[in-house]
């Protein structure tokens, strides 16, 4: 059947499975959006304040139900403005197609009015990106873009669209929804090598990351874990892969992570890494972290393979059929000397944390909020941060029964991630989320308050406020000699008007049991609602790795000035 | 460091170049010498790309190639069985004195003069890449104006092509 180019991206988008779109519209993409109001009951488009916001929800989206998210923006500054979220969907390996317009392709090259090169700019944040510039292969083009982004390590694939493109005509046939690649099995070499390394092990450790949670492999690194004796810790990125409360889970490690995760790691003789890419700030300065230390690592990207680190073998292939095939032919062993390591690393951490609890002088700390989160949040709530302290806090204390229910910018660390992405978790789960956010982050995108609200998305933003840039200030407290340059914010923002402005419903909170009431009522209540709750400026992310230190510069406690 | 010469065929379409060349600067490799050209499927371009470094970023540099959709084969040529061959045009002063130092240096290196005047004399020279150096070391005194080289061709010996290998 003959359709025009926007009338063919559409009916593409709905043959590939595509139920919702976020979006702004613009000049050249009008012709989209005419097709997008004609087929509004086959597909949901959620208009943001901005498109930035847009590129965020469809990554949150994408998150938190493993689809590809989808976000169509107009050309120039719709599109630049789509660029932070590109970086962040592919620094964390999220699934998007993003849509954007351009100019007629006989416009382009002149500076013409919203032109620009936005297959130049995207090039090195996407996975792949195309220009299309001629009708007759938008079809087969959609189709390999969201192939693309789903396949193997997933990530981001732009499609430009000159507006002419979008008004001529081609035939369109309706195809299946396109399969990812096939992804390639380990070489049985690697995978003997694997197992003999592990029989040798008497600690070994299991470090998992987000190609665990993208592919969805907790049980199968469960039954491996308990079949060798290991134990398990993640990267920030592998958060809600694994649940928290299982016995041999010891949590985050790295910069921020759990002192037992971190100290396990740094005592196994062998780690085993699964879809982790051993970034800088999980393993803090590399060369110590190698130390005595062998390396198996696991992943579907070759390139990931002694990329950051010299790993002693690397196992390329699907991630669950690898796993499978090495539990086959490790030799099942308890070993005990590793429990009693691990137990007593476990009982240090408990202890740190009990006397910092005991030190806290402060009515309401972040690890209550996190804790009373904990009590009344479903197994199947989504929470998505921003970046900074409050991320930190979230990673650390937040308990995860189900995957893919903690969604944050990890690799680029993205301020202002997290309000869109609550957005696209909400429209994807079709239940309420959660973003817990900081007054530095919120800041920064808090436009999409209106978006939240104008569809009555069951959001709840919990804000911490400490009035200050708490995680750069905490380095500048630490290594800077407590100058505060441009840390203490100082505004005067008032929180509970802002919501009332926006519409959301808003509640301010400085003790532990009005945030309890506070959480329990916008957790049963209808649409979106902002708690304020009001948090010491001093207080730390802790333990801390130093930069470019390594775990025996772990600092675990504060030293409480007056 | 060694050098590595890796064959790359991608396939021929606008704005490859610039996606192999974005993933360099990306990845911060750094490249000695890239040639490009059609070859004899119109589908493909071959791109010859010489860098220096261990192996692990030999590793890097073609895992990091492979992930790039227009990229159908990565392959580092193997020295033992590889013909490599550079182009040169080098431009130097033509003087009474020079003169015969340059046409017997032309000679022994089986090198073309290309053009001549009073003043200047253009130089054609192909060979491996070391032969292109030491030619210019022997030119250098004689008073260079101007040089450009295409950067190393290569292909490797046998029945073996990129298209048909797996």
């Amino acid at each position: 059947m003959k359709l025009t180019g926007s009338q063919i991206v559409i009916e593409t988008l709905i043959e590939q499975g595509v139920t919702d779109v976020f979006g702004y519209p613009g000049g050249q993409v009008l012709n989209i959006y005419d097709e997008l109001y004609k087929a509004q009951d086959r597909i949901n488009h959620v208009l943001t304040a901005h498109e930035q916001g847009a590129s965020h929800a469809a990554d949150g989206y994408a998150r938190s139900t493993g689809k590809v998210g989808v976000v169509i923006a107009t050309s120039g500054p719709g599109a630049t403005n789509l660029v932070t979220g590109i970086a962040t969907a592919m620094l964390d390996s999220v699934p998007m197609v993003a849509i954007t317009g351009n100019v007629p392709n006989a416009l382009i090259g002149r500076d013409s009015f919203q032109e620009i090169d936005i297959t130049g700019i995207t090039l090195p944040i996407t996975k792949h990106n195309y220009f299309v510039s001629d009708v007759n292969e938008l079809a087969e083009t959609i189709r390999e873009a969201f192939k693309i982004a789903k396949s193997g390590r997933p990530g981001p694939v732009l499609i430009d669209i000159p507006k002419d493109v979008q008004i001529a005509s081609a035939e369109y046939e309706k195809a299946e929804v396109v399969k990812a690649f096939t992804d390639k099995k380990a070489k049985d070499k690697c995978i003997e090598q694997a197992a003999a390394l592990i029989n040798e092990s008497k600690r070994p450790y299991i470090y998992i990351g987000g190609g665990v949670l993208g592919r969805d492999i907790a049980p199968d690194v469960m039954t491996f874990a308990e079949k060798i004796g290991g134990y398990i810790g993640c990267t920030f990125m592998g958060l809600s892969a694994f649940p928290s409360d299982h016995e041999r889970f010891l949590g985050m490690q790295g910069m921020h992570g759990h002192y037992a995760s971190s100290m396990a790691n740094k005592e196994a003789d062998l780690v085993i890494g699964i879809g982790v890419r051993f970034s800088d700030r999980a393993t803090g300065n590399t060369a110590k972290y190698v130390k005595n230390t062998q390396f198996i690592q696991l992943d579907v990207d070759s390139s990931e393979l002694g990329k950051n680190i010299k790993v002693d073998v690397g196992v390329h292939g699907d991630l669950k059929d690898s796993l499978e095939r090495i539990c086959a032919l490790v030799k099942k062993d308890e070993r005990p000397g590793w429990k009693e390591i691990v137990e007593s690393l476990q009982a240090e951490e408990k202890a740190i944390a009990q006397k910092a609890e005991e030190a806290t002088a402060v009515p309401l700390t972040p690890k209550q909020v996190m804790d009373i989160i904990n009590d009344i949040k479903l197994d199947s709530t989504v929470v998505a941060t921003d970046v900074g302290q409050h991320q930190m806090w979230a990673a650390q204390y937040l308990k995860f029964r189900k995957n893919r229910t903690f969604i944050s910018s990890g690799g680029l660390g993205t301020m202002g991630y997290g309000l869109g992405a609550a957005i696209g978790a909400a429209v994807g789960s079709k239940e309420r989320a959660i973003l817990v956010t900081g007054d530095g982050s919120f800041g920064m995108n808090l436009n999409e308050l209106a978006t939240a609200v104008s569809y009555n998305l069951p959001v709840t933003i919990v804000l911490l406020n400490n009035g200050v840039l708490g995680m750069v200030r905490q380095w500048q407290t630490l290594f800077y000699g407590e100058r505060y340059s441009n840390t203490v914010l100082g505004r005067k923002t008032d929180f509970m008007k802002l919501a009332d402005a926006f519409g959301a419903k808003g509640y301010r909170v400085a003790t532990p049991e009005a945030f309890r009431a506070a959480f329990s009522e916008a957790s049963e209540s209808e649409g979106t609602c902002l708690i304020e709750v009001l948090i010491d400026k001093d207080e730390f992310v802790l333990p801390m790795l130093p930069p470019g230190g390594s775990i025996d510069d772990i600092i675990v406690a504060k030293e409480r000035g007056e | 460091m060694s050098k590595f010469v890796i064959a790359v065929l991608v396939d021929n379409k606008p704005g490859v170049l610039m996606r192999v060349t974005s993933m360099f600067t990306r990845r911060a490799f750094n490249i000695d010498a890239l040639t490009v050209s059609t070859i004899e499927d119109p589908n493909y371009s071959r791109i010859t790309i010489t860098i220096s470094g261990d192996e692990n970023t030999k590793d890097q540099f073609v895992s990091q190639m492979k992930k790039l959709y227009n990229v159908k084969k990565v392959k580092v040529l193997d020295d033992d069985v590889t013909v490599k061959r550079e182009l040169m045009l080098i431009k130097v002063k033509n003087s009474p004195e020079t003169r015969p130092d340059i046409m017997a240096a032309a000679e022994i290196y089986r090198a073309k003069i290309i053009d001549y005047s009073t003043d200047v004399m253009s130089v054609e020279l192909t060979g491996e890449p070391t032969k292109l150096d030491a030619f210019i070391k022997i030119m250098m005194p004689l008073g260079i104006l101007e040089m450009c080289r295409t950067g190393i061709v290569a292909i490797e010996r046998g029945t073996d092509t990129m298209i048909n290998q797996e």
